[in-house]
This record gives structure tokens, C-alpha cells and sequence, in this order.
């Protein structure tokens, strides 16, 4: 294990992935402290700012002081590079949360489907009409439902990529199971539910692992558009995907609105596929390059 | 051609060299290799796994991997240095003048194209021949291959033929360029015995009709009795004898050599064994498996894999089911641990009605019938430290982890490999250290039955001797009974004190080892018998 830990750190997809995630991590846990004001204030002195505009700045306290406005203000006077440093909060947040549930909740159900014949031709029925279900559409129907909350935005972003890992799951666990090491297992009166934890679940996590990191990028993805739309989080909370959104109408006067999230998102969600690809690159016997001569 | 020029090597691979990438298990591939092939003649290159007998191929092709290269030496194939030649000059030379046969027939064939359409293609690319003669010519050439009805298997796609009829396609292509050399690695390694034998003479006949010169690349020391002119024989990647085929196996001069030939099962039984009579560990009475497919939409299919199957099987004796693939010999060993469940029969596992027992006395039954597998890279999961497998039967049935580890250690000493190793993963062993464990696994939970399904079979000969005479000893200690299926006769003759010979999913013949393989019955035993390779040879003898 340690051995396969040192190989995956070797790889530098997943070292570019990995660095930028940290900072990125690092500035949406140090947010507070990174001269920052309250990313819902708004000064309605200073509205359209331009990026390093030096401006007398009034804050939440009532107190005038000079400030550099890094990347400007919005329509409403209010900080970008704060709304921007907040608003990786909730991008990564959702991104992670919606991997982790979804992977969860996927691999239970794909390890049910792959390894027991019965439940497999009931489940896979189920997860055939959840896939016809659009993301979005269900998204609206929820956001409707139950209001706009992080966790109304992670159901609706974890639940379509459900299915997609139970498929994944069941798929690995249909050739896992007809390895001799399970029949093995099977002759020695090892009982059902240790085989699938010690022996099924251990030779599939590797490519689950990769498949967590595209469940990430695409619910980062996912989270800013539902925000673009108006169906995620209100805009008393940033998000990367709000902060576009108003940025929309002032596009052509006050492009860096859009630049600065746009950006952000970009490289995050850059570096969680870089991520995914070197892992998959050094964890999945599939894309093993080839080694010597045998 | 005149005379100084056909006296020249066809192929001649002067101290050769292939140096691999770094953090390799070795530094060279191969070191120092030097040997001629010659029109008319067949060179075995016999070496076991590890051996670098593939790279030598593989460099005369110029198909060896980006990160392995030839260090030093020369190849020459007549009077062209391959080694200096462009990527493009080789390709022309590859088809034209070398051709390849692999192992496995179905991935060196383009699965979406037919036969006739795969050498009409090859044809067409080296050849000025018009389309007509093209496919008379091809249908020659699949004629001079012994296949059924040519007009058929040309418009046939490979799957539709069988792995026989797929290697004779592969040297149909081979050798319809007529290639001044043509390269065999392991040709019939994944054929049956008796497609084997055939596949072996028809590679024989149109060599010496043709006069081409063959590199032959084998680990089975009895085709090489049957094909070979000369053999080059290698021990990890080191030359260590080159000989006429009769020097090499009859008076082997180097230590290895002799090892590899010692280790080489004789066909013939041994006089002495013993039978055993008094109640049977195992009685099995007309087990037969049945698969169906479809049924509610489709047309139910039905496949007998196993039909009318009767067996005895008393401690201390060891009974063997030969059969090839197809024959329902894995079947069999499949329905008596319950890994499938039979579709009619009875057996009996002493007192215990084996086919019926369900939940926990399914699981108490399964103790005492332990079955150890044919590959030794599958067994065990790659994510269990050796130990952990081994102690888990155990644990299974509520022994202690002390304990377990402690007997788990012991039985590390039991199969000859330290007790210091358990605490480590599978792939840090070798296939036949793993099939040790495999062994220590199955023992763990002191069964009273052990079932080798082909359990030596993916084995280098000289381990699988080894493993053998394991088994043997274990069997002397414990009184086990042993259920050995195989495919390999030499092994069935070496360890069964009765054999029952299977095909198609029915018993042709059984009887003691001696009776059936000195005066077989049956017409499908004696053509068995008759197709098992090097028969002439007795290896025992030659060695000692």
C-alpha cells in the first residue's frame, strides 16, 4: 500500500492536481483572515470599481478607511475578491460532499447489484430510469421543492451521479467476482457479507477513486450552473456560479465581474480531472504502461 | 541462388545482447546469445518462464518495447543486418521474409474481418497478383493447412472457427508469403493435447516442403522432442547449452539442463500402488450439470457440461479426472465444493449428504472439501497480506487469531517458505511460492478432501515438480484424499492411483492409472495417449 502511495505521489498530473487543490482548500478555510470583508456588504459608494481601484471603502462597521478593491466591486458595491475567496467554500464543499455521498450511496447499491443476481435485475431497472431523468430538470424540481439550501443543491447534484457509480461498482464487482481468489474465499466458508467488504470492495477502490474525482469536477460544474440559473444558493452567499450570473448584465462595462469566478472555477475544476487522470494513470492496471519484457 | 549463398545461416544472432529499462528485475534481458537457424531446419528455444526466450523473438521482429533495446551483437537474416535497418525497411522484411505465429490465435487475428479477407489483404499488399489469384491462391494455402472446406472458413470471422482452426489460419498467414523464416512462440501452448499433436505435425510437413527455416520458442520440454532439430536452451536470460535435439535431451551436459529434464514427468506409471478399498471419503453418484440460458424470451438453449459423472474417493488415494478443455473435468470439481450446484446426483461426503446441506451445515461441509486453482496469480487477492488469507478459513470458523497465526506459521514451514513472509502481499511471490500458500490455505482449515483443479498446470516444469512432490508428502502425512484434475497426462500418470478419463461431459474410461494408460479402451484414450508430445522420449531415463 505504502509502495503504491509513494508510486501515485511520483506522478505529476497528480502533483499539479493535488498543490492546487491544497491552495485552494487553504484560501477557502483561511478565507476570514485574507482581508476579506463580509462578502454579502455593500458599499454603494463604490459600485463598478475597476480591479485595483484604491478607493475610500466604508465597511460593515461604518468606518471609512482607503482600501485596494483587487479585483474591483460588483453592480452593488460589493467586494469581488471576497465574494470570489467565500465562494470557493461552497464550490468545494459541494464538489467533495456530492463525491463522497454519491460514491457512498453508489458503491452500496453497485455492490448489492453486481454480486446478488436478484437485486441486480430490480436495482439496475431503477438506476436505468433515474439516468433518464435530466440533472437539471430535477435540480429545479427540488430547488422548487424545498428551497434553495447547500443541502437541497447537494441532493440535487449527488443523486443523477448515482446511478453512474452504481454502474461503475456493479461492472467492477461482476469481474471481481469471477476471480479464483473469491471462489477461494467462497470454499474456505468465508460468509457473503466479509467477502464483499474484504476481498470485492478492496479490488475495486481504485477505480472508484478516480471516478470520485469526475463525480467532483462535474458537481463544481454542476453547482455554479444551477447558481447561473438561479436555482442554487441565494446571493446573500457567493458562489462562483452567482457571482457570473450578475456579472452577466454588466458584462460589457464590467467584464472582471465575470473574469475572476470564471477563473477560478476554471483551474478548479482543471485540477480535480489533472487529479483524476494521474490517478487513474497510476492506479488502474488498465492504463499500466507497459512495462519490460516478459 | 548459388551454393555459398544458401550455405549461409538464414538466421544468425551473433552475441546479443537486450539490456532492460531500469528498476527491472535484472539488468539484460538476455546476455551473450549466439545461435544460427538454417534453411530446412527447426531451432527450439527452450527456457522456462523468465528466461528471455519472448525478446529474443521480439528483437529479431523489431518488435521489442520503446524501453528495451539491444545492447550489443548483431542479427543478421542472410546477408541484412536487421539491427540497422529503418522502421520501414523492417516492416518489408516482416511478412516478406519473417513471419510470426503467437500463442494465443484469437487476439493475433482481427476479430471484424474474415479469414479469406485477412490473407487476401496480406497478399494484396506484398504481392502483384490479381484478385482472382489471390483467392486461389489463399485457398491453396488453406488447403495445404488441412482445413475443412476452404470455400467456408474463407468467408468465415474468426470466432466462428475453433482455436485449432484459428492457429492454422495464423500459419496460413504465416507462411503464404512463403517467408524465408518463420518464428513460432509457443504456437500450441493454448491448444489441446490433440489439436496440439496435429498442429505440431502440420508445422513439421510444410517446413520441410518449403525448406523454411523455423525458430521455434517452447517450455514444454516434450514438443521439443517432437519438432526440434536443434535446441538453444536458457536459463534467465544466460545461454546455458545448444545442441542437436538427441545431445540436448538424451545426454544433457550442463546441471540445469538435466534439472529441466528430470523434472519432466514420465507417461509411463510407476509399478507400485497401492489401492485403497474400505469406505470412501467422497462418493458421487450420477452427477450431471446442466446450464440453461434463456427460457422466457429468447429459445431456451440448453449445454450438458457434465452428465452420468460416478466417483470413489478413499483417504489416502488420489483419483484423476484427464479430460481437455470442454471435457466437464472443471465442472465436476466445481459441483463437489459447491462452488455451483449440480443439476442431478448425489454426493456423499462421508455421513453428509453433500448436494442437499444448505446454510450452516453447507459450511461445515465446505471444511472438509478444499480446492486449490490453476492460476496462481488469481488465487489469492492482491490486497491480503498472505497471512491474513491463510488465517482466514480459521477465523471463519471461530478459531482464535492466536491460534490461527500460530498454525498458520506452522504450515508456512509445512509447504518449505518461511513464516517471516506472512505479513507480506502476493505479488511479492513467485507462481510457485503462491500456489504454496494456496496450498497452506486450503490445509488451514485441515480438510479431509483436497480438490487441484489444474493445479500445476500454469507452473514452470522445475516448480511444478517441486509442487508435485509437496503434494505428495502432504497427502503421505495427512492420509488426504486427492481429487487431481489435469489435462496433462504426464502428471496424471505420475501421481494418480486411478484416472477417469472425461470428454465432452462424459466418462470415456476409468480404471487404475496403469491399466488405462499401458492398455487404453477407449478410442478417445488411446488418441489422448498417442497425442501427448515427446512419447518417444522417456525423460526420467535420459537424466538419470
Amino acid at each position: 500500500m505504502n509502495a503504491t502511495f509513494k508510486r501515485v505521489l511520483k506522478n505529476g498530473a497528480v502533483r499539479f492536481g493535488l498543490i492546487i487543490l491544497s491552495v485552494l482548500f487553504l484560501i477557502a478555510l483561511a478565507a476570514p483572515i485574507l482581508g476579506t470583508v463580509d462578502p454579502a456588504w455593500l458599499d454603494a459608494v463604490n459600485m463598478n470599481q475597476k480591479p485595483m481601484a484604491q478607493v475610500d471603502w466604508t465597511g460593515p462597521d461604518n468606518q471609512t478607511a482607503p482600501r485596494t478593491l483587487v479585483m474591483g466591486t460588483d453592480s452593488f458595491g460589493r467586494d469581488i475578491y471576497s465574494r470570489v475567496i467565500y465562494g470557493a467554500r461552497v464550490s468545494l464543499t459541494v464538489g467533495v460532499t456530492v463525491a463522497i455521498v454519491s460514491l457512498i450511496i453508489g458503491t452500496f447499491f453497485g455492490l448489492m447489484a453486481g454480486y446478488f443476481r436478484r437485486v441486480d435485475a430490480i436495482l439496475m431497472r431503477v438506476m436505468d430510469g433515474m439516468m433518464a431523468i435530466p440533472g437539471i430538470l430535477l435540480a429545479i424540481a427540488l430547488v422548487a421543492a424545498w428551497g434553495a439550501r447547500l443541502s437541497t443543491v447537494i441532493i440535487a447534484i449527488a443523486v443523477p451521479e448515482i446511478p453512474r457509480v452504481t454502474r461503475l461498482v456493479r461492472s467492477l464487482v461482476l469481474s471481481i467476482r469471477e476471480e479464483p481468489y473469491i471462489e477461494a474465499a467462497v470454499s474456505i466458508g468465508t460468509p457473503t457479507w466479509k467477502i464483499l467488504m474484504k476481498h470485492v470492495l478492496p479490488n475495486s477502490i481504485a477505480p472508484m477513486i478516480v471516478q470520485g474525482t469526475y463525480v467532483c469536477a462535474s458537481a463544481i460544474l454542476l453547482e455554479a450552473i444551477l447558481s447561473f440559473l438561479g436555482l442554487g444558493l441565494p446571493s446573500e452567499i457567493p458562489t462562483w456560479g452567482n457571482i457570473m450570473a450578475e456579472a452577466r448584465v454588466v458584462f460589457s462595462s464590467a467584464p472582471h465581474n465575470m473574469w475572476f469566478p470564471g477563473i477560478f472555477l476554471g483551474l478548479t475544476v482543471l485540477a480535480v480531472n489533472v487529479l483524476g487522470d494521474g490517478l487513474r494513470d497510476t492506479l488502474d492496471p488498465k492504463f499500466n504502461k507497459r512495462g519490460g519484457a516478459r | 541462388m548459388n551454393a555459398a549463398v544458401s550455405a549461409r545461416p538464414v538466421l544468425s544472432v551473433r552475441n546479443v545482447t537486450i539490456a532492460l529499462p531500469q528498476g527491472a528485475d535484472r539488468e539484460h534481458a538476455v546476455e551473450n546469445i549466439s545461435f544460427d537457424v538454417n534453411a530446412g531446419e527447426i531451432l527450439c528455444l527452450l527456457g522456462e518462464s523468465g528466461s528471455g526466450k519472448s525478446v529474443i523473438s521480439f528483437s529479431v521482429m523489431g518488435l521489442l518495447p520503446d524501453n528495451v533495446r539491444v545492447a550489443s551483437g548483431e542479427i543478421w537474416l542472410g546477408d541484412v543486418n536487421l539491427l540497422a535497418l529503418t522502421p520501414t525497411q523492417l516492416r518489408e522484411i516482416r511478412g516478406d521474409d519473417v513471419a510470426m505465429i503467437f500463442q494465443e490465435p484469437m487476439t493475433a487475428l482481427n476479430p471484424v474481418m474474415t479469414c479469406g479477407d485477412q490473407l487476401d489483404e496480406l497478399l494484396a499488399e506484398h504481392t502483384e497478383l490479381s484478385a482472382s489469384e489471390r483467392k486461389a491462391k489463399t485457398l491453396a494455402m488453406f488447403e495445404a493447412v488441412k482445413l475443412p472446406e476452404p470455400e467456408r472458413i474463407f468467408s468465415s470471422y474468426p470466432h466462428q472457427l475453433s482455436g485449432g482452426q484459428r492457429q492454422r489460419i495464423m500459419i496460413a498467414m504465416a507462411l503464404i508469403l512463403e517467408p524465408k523464416l518463420l518464428i513460432a512462440d509457443e504456437p500450441t501452448t493454448a491448444l489441446d493435447v490433440t489439436t496440439q499433436a496435429e498442429v505440431l505435425t502440420l508445422i513439421k510437413t510444410l517446413q520441410r516442403e518449403r525448406g523454411t527455416a523455423v525458430l521455434f520458442i517452447t517450455h514444454d520440454m516434450g514438443v521439443v522432442a517432437e519438432i526440434a532439430d536443434r535446441v538453444v536452451v536458457l536459463q534467465q536470460g544466460k545461454q546455458v547449452e545448444a545442441g542437436t535435439k538427441n545431445q540436448v535431451l538424451r545426454e544433457p551436459r550442463e546441471a540445469y539442463t538435466q534439472m529441466l529434464i528430470a523434472s519432466v514427468p514420465g507417461i509411463e506409471p510407476p509399478a507400485e500402488r497401492q489401492t485403497h478399498a474400505g469406505s470412501a471419503v467422497l462418493a458421487i453418484k450420477g452427477l450431471g450439470k446442466t446450464y440453461s440460458s434463456g427460457g422466457w424470451l429468447q429459445k431456451k438453449r440448453e449445454t450438458v457440461a457434465a452428465r452420468d459423472v460416478n466417483l470413489a474417493l478413499h483417504p489416502g488415494e488420489t483419483v484423476g479426472i484427464v479430460g481437455e478443455s470442454g471435457s466437464g473435468k472443471s465442472t465436476v470439481a466445481r459441483c463437489i465444493t459447491r462452488l455451483i450446484d449440480p443439476t442431478t446426483g448425489e454426493m456423499m461426503l462421508g455421513g453428509t449428504q453433500l448436494d442437499t446441506v444448505h446454510r450452516d451445515s453447507l459450511k461445515l461441509a465446505r471444511k472438509r472439501i478444499q480446492i486449490i486453482f490453476q492460476d496462481p496469480y488469481r488465487s489469492l487477492d492482491p490486497r491480503q497480506r498472505v497471512g491474513e488469507a491463510i488465517i482466514e478459513g480459521p477465523l471463519n470458523f471461530g478459531v482464535s487469531r492466536e491460534v490461527a497465526m500460530a498454525r498458520a506459521r506452522e504450515l508456512m514451514n509445512f509447504v518449505r517458505l518461511s513464516p517471516d513472509v506472512l505479513s507480506r502481499y502476493p505479488n511479492e511471490f513467485s507462481g510457485g511460492q503462491r500456489q504454496r500458500i494456496s496450498i497452506a490455505r486450503a490445509l488451514a482449515l485441515d480438510p479431509e478432501v483436497l480438490i487441484c483443479d489444474e493445479a500445476v498446470s500454469a507452473l514452470d516444469v522445475s516448480v511444478q515438480a517441486q509442487v508435485l512432490k509437496l503434494l505428495e508428502e502432504i497427502q503421505a502425512k495427512l492420509n488426504l484424499a486427492i481429487l487431481f484434475i489435469t489435462h496433462d497426462l504426464r502428471v496424471a500418470a505420475q501421481i494418480c492411483d486411478r484416472v477417469i478419463v472425461m470428454q465432452k461431459g462424459l466418462v470415456v474410461e476409468e480404471g487404475a492409472t496403469r491399466d488405462v494408460f499401458l492398455a487404453p479402451q477407449h478410442a478417445y484414450t488411446q488418441r489422448l495417449l498417442a497425442s501427448a508430445p515427446g512419447r518417444g522420449f522417456e525423460f526420467h531415463k535420459a537424466a538419470a
